[in-house]
């Protein structure tokens, strides 16, 4: 699956996040900015839902470019520790069964699983059998 | 120095007004206000204007006389208000002119504002996902201070009730309607913990205020409301804002974070000289129900968890230790963005002369504090007394 812009992924598989780190700073952040201000820097795969929330209706389109039909999803920010806190889906956990602090890992998602050519967006899911 | 005075008041009723452009709507506000202020038109040395999305605010000379006027427009976000009074408060303390204007007005298309991402330097692949949705900002915001500090979802929902049981008493707000408490947390979700009820909406509306120095102000024989400190502040570093792809890791996540609000609350305390206690009635950015919870502490005035107790003590109504958005804020007026600010502080003018009505808070309140914050992490506060 094609990744939605460039640079978000590495190439690896599993793949990871990209992110920039500050020349002058250390500072990490996600995306990798353009421009010579940062090297980019894979991120971890796993770390802990810092916060949340649920998108419950469609965004507008433009920008939105997922399915029209549209079912709720969450909108998580996901700390990577020591390393930068990033905004992503969280996919396979009810709505009911989210907790700030569980763990999760990258998984990339389809923003539109029926799209001729679907485009991969970061996304994160609960570990298995581990406990917030 | 001698203080700046607010000897005039005026405002265009807020929510939706078909086939008034947000021009007229500023308009309507200035003649409100001057003729409050008892003064006319060519005698207003200077304005300055605001309005983020319904055009300059200049333009409306053409209605209110050519008299040449320096007349300055200011766009600067959800500040944008706070900032025109900033301005205004200063052309006057500089002694360069002794009587002016400030006024904001705005019309935003009906729901939630449609932001590009390139209008705030992010990819375009950030917005195709799905999240150039300003409301998931503010839920993630609070679903993690609820988090950190326990704050409840019946908390969220009496500041909602709250909002719409004042605007009721308030000419200007938009939703004037008591909304049961039931009825709020059962409303459909939004962006989780937030019902329909608990965000306010973009809407119309336009504030003018006349300000003058103390000298002046004597001269017109109006009471004397002082500005005792406005203040406008942008983000420190690791602050968390709308549209953020990522948020810094910091070493202790345990406290809550600095805000432009925090900045600009410490300094408009230290200019008045004066503390949280001191103040007798406040207006706070109540964007969402959760923001109205977050600044009563950013702004100092209790403790982080301290609100799930206020707000089931009533410490916040209207009769209480500390009324809190007494016209219903945002919550029950909407949110223009170039006037809410200024709403802020024609409310607070309202409640220090006594002229609130059944909204009015009791013991003649002596101090008045406002408070903006928004897009992207700015931040404008207001001290007022009289």
């Amino acid at each position: 699956m094609r990744a939605i812009a460039e640079g978000l992924f590495t190439a690896e598989t599993p793949p990871r996040l990209l992110g920039g780190r500050e020349r002058a700073t250390g500072r990490v952040v996600f995306p990798c900015p353009a421009g010579d201000a940062c090297d980019p820097v894979p991120l971890a795969r796993e770390g802990r839902l810092w916060s949340y929330t649920v998108q419950r209706y469609r965004p507008k389109t433009p920008p939105y470019a997922g399915p029209q039909a549209f079912t709720p999803w969450i909108v998580a920010y996901v700390e990577l520790p020591g390393e930068v806190i990033v905004e992503a889906r969280l996919v396979d956990v009810g709505f009911d069964a989210v907790r700030i602090g569980m763990p999760v890992r990258l998984v990339p998602l389809a923003l539109d699983p029926e799209a001729a050519e679907p485009l991969a967006i970061p996304a994160f899911a609960p570990i298995e059998g581990e406990r917030a | 120095m001698s203080d700046v005075c607010i000897v005039g008041i005026g405002i265009h009723p807020f929510g939706r007004t078909d086939g008034l452009s947000g021009v007229d709507q500023g308009v309507f506000a200035v003649r409100q206000a001057l003729a409050d202020a008892g003064v006319d038109w060519p005698q207003i040395q200077f304005a300055y204007g605001s309005s983020d999305a319904a055009g300059n605010p200049d333009t409306m000379v053409d209605r209110l006389g050519l008299t040449g006027v320096q007349f300055i427009n200011v766009r600067n976000g959800c500040a944008a208000g706070g900032s025109a009074l900033f301005s205004a408060q200063m052309a006057i303390k500089s002694g360069e002119f002794e009587l002016g204007l400030a006024v904001g007005f705005d019309k935003h298309p009906r729901g939630a504002f449609n932001a590009l991402p390139s209008e705030y330097n992010l990819p375009d692949w950030y917005g195709e996902a799905g999240y150039m949705v300003t409301t998931q900002f503010f839920a993630a915001k609070i679903m993690r201070y609820m988090h950190m500090f326990g704050i409840s979802t019946e908390t969220l929902a009496r500041v909602s009730e709250k909002a719409f049981r004042n605007g009721a008493h308030a000419p200007h707000a938009w939703r004037r309607q008591p909304v049961p408490i039931e009825e709020i947390l059962a409303a459909p979700l939004v962006s989780d913990p937030y019902t329909k009820y608990m965000f306010c909406s973009p809407a119309e509306g336009g504030v003018a205020l006349v300000l003058a120095s103390e000298k002046k102000a004597r001269e017109l024989g109006k009471p004397l409301v002082r500005l005792k400190a406005a203040t406008m502040r942008t983000r420190p570093p690791h602050s968390f804002e709308v549209f953020a792809p990522s948020v810094d890791v910091v070493a202790d996540d345990s406290a809550p974070r600095g805000t432009a609000t925090r900045i600009a609350s410490a300094d408009a305390f230290r200019l008045a000289g004066m503390g949280p206690g001191d103040i007798d009635v406040a207006q706070l950015q109540d964007t969402e129900a959760g923001a109205e919870i977050m600044h009563m502490a950013e702004n100092g005035f209790c403790a982080d968890g301290d609100q799930e107790r206020w707000l089931s003590e009533g410490r916040t109504e209207i009769g209480g230790a500390l009324p809190v958005n007494t016209d219903g804020g945002c919550l029950a007026c909407g949110e223009p963005i170039g006037a809410s600010g200024l709403r802020q502080v024609y409310e607070n003018v309202v409640q220090l002369r006594g002229d609130g009505g059944g909204r009015q808070v009791p013991h003649q309140p002596k101090t008045a504090y406002s408070h903006v914050y928004g897009a992207p992490g700015v931040s404008a506060v207001t001290i007022l007394e009289r």
